[in-house]
């Protein structure tokens, strides 16, 4: 495959598995005893906790790259894992808040997971917001690395803390800990999930990287008269 | 030892310089303890209640005004490049400059804990136990802050980025703190306060020795 089509490729799968995996989870799947049909969002609500946390994970990782190795690539692909990694934070947030006002009675708790979720969306997003203000590519992307690299290692600090403080939330659900019945539709979705995200990251990254190579290049007026007077001398 | 003792004066010297900032900051924070009355109403047992949250959200807030303007000096005719040509390293102008402003925000925290009694008579008698926790909790909210306020300050909207990037890291010293100083204040019959001090020593010693690490990243490009 070309590298080019990579993302697209992953996309598509992506795309099929989630609609294969959700109509598995809306329609044929048997409803939960007790929460009835509002369980149904868990098929949605655990693959994009897990590959939030993925993404978050990736992002971590290609900080520390960055750092180390000073290559624009992981500048270009830690905005990309930043980006996404904060928007499926932020869904997780949102499908959370649907699941809960149903069973928990409140669109909104302070439960050791949410909180955390809620800390990392702020925290991954100010590193976001940090990129915007600052011009300097190389100062951009070796600061934005350094907030990644703290910000990460804060989570587990921010987890305990509000553990001790308050706990509601279930056990963590996986296909372990769930009925058989409920296996299939959220592994399919799981995966699904994992390919949407990888497509996504691919393709922002690239975008990343084009538009450094484009600031490399140097403001357009400044740009023209040089190539201008390169002209001219060749002829 | 003695490059870091030279620019913990240094950055001292400059906290003192400009000693009519930090009485205005102080003051921002005692106005922000008395705005905080308000939201919540003139219940005086609500008050008491709340009077360590309110303590710690005027001593956050009034931090990032502190270490927003700790790299002022180093950044005006371009000072930070000049320290960074001698003979020290980037990490002791890191520790000396944390830890001045440290005592800066303890200080502040310090003198901030008289207006709480004042206004919510919220008083203990435990008063080196929460100087302590004062120390600790400014010390975990220095060590982020001044390598964040190091990036904002040489970005644009420095004033907004800081807090953006300082706010959703400290949520575990705001919560150590506050239950620890609300445990001094109302007392501690299931002896929960060691925990929660082990939990501001923990995320000290991690977030002193990381950021001690990254800060030489952020200067030398």
């Amino acid at each position: 495959m070309k590298a080019d089509r990579f993302p697209y490729a992953m996309l598509a799968l992506g795309l099929a598995l989630l609609l294969w995996g959700s109509y598995w989870g809306l329609f044929l799947a048997p409803g939960e005893t007790y929460m009835g049909d509002v369980q149904r969002i868990m098929y949605v609500h655990v693959p994009t906790a897990w590959n939030a946390m993925l993404a978050l994970t990736f992002a971590f990782g290609c900080a520390l790259l960055s750092l180390f190795r000073k290559d624009p690539v992981w500048d270009a692909r830690l905005e990309a894992a930043l980006e996404v990694g904060v928007t499926l934070s932020v869904l997780l947030c949102m499908q959370g808040a649907i699941w809960a006002k149903p069973t928990w009675g409140v669109w909104w708790d302070w439960d050791p997971r949410l909180t955390t979720t809620a800390v990392l969306v702020f925290a991954f997003g100010g590193i976001l917001a940090l990129r915007q203000f600052v011009d300097d590519p190389v100062k951009r992307a070796t600061w934005s690395a350094v907030a990644a690299v703290i910000a990460y290692a804060d989570v587990p600090i921010v987890y305990f803390s509000v553990k001790w403080w308050n706990s509601l939330h279930q056990t963590q659900s996986s296909p372990e800990t769930v009925s058989r019945a409920f296996h299939w539709p959220l592994r399919i979705n799981a995966f699904g999930m994992l390919f949407l995200m990888t497509g996504l990251i691919s393709l922002r990254a690239r975008l990343a990287a084009l538009r450094r190579e484009d600031e490399s290049a140097g403001p357009l007026p400044a740009a023209l008269p040089q190539a201008a007077s390169a002209a001219r001398g060749a002829r | 030892m003695s490059a870091l003792a030279a620019a913990l004066r240094k950055d001292l010297l400059l906290h003192w310089r400009t000693r009519a900032q930090v009485a205005a900051v102080y003051g921002f924070g005692a106005s922000a303890l008395l705005l905080f009355s308000f939201a919540v109403g003139p219940n005086a047992a609500v008050l008491r209640e709340h009077a360590a949250g309110f303590l710690w959200l005027g001593l956050l807030l009034s931090s990032t005004l502190t270490l927003a303007e700790s790299f002022h000096a180093e950044m005006e005719h371009r000072a930070l490049e000049g320290l960074l040509l001698l003979p020290a390293s980037a990490r002791a102008l890191y520790y000396a400059k944390a830890v001045a402003n440290a005592l800066a925000l303890a200080a502040l925290g310090a003198g901030l804990v008289p207006v709480m009694v004042v206004l919510y008579d919220a008083a203990t008698l435990r008063i080196p136990a929460l100087l302590g926790i004062v120390l600790l909790g400014s010390a975990g909210l220095s060590a982020p802050g001044t390598l964040y306020a190091a990036m904002t300050s040489q970005a644009r909207a420095r004033q907004t980025l800081l807090p953006l990037l300082l706010f959703p890291l400290v949520v575990p010293v705001l919560l150590g703190a506050v239950k620890a100083t609300a445990l001094l204040i109302h007392g501690d019959p299931m002896g929960q306060l060691r925990s929660w001090t082990l939990l501001l020593v923990c995320f000290d010693v991690i977030h002193w020795s990381l950021c001690g690490l990254l800060f030489e990243r952020v200067v030398e490009d």
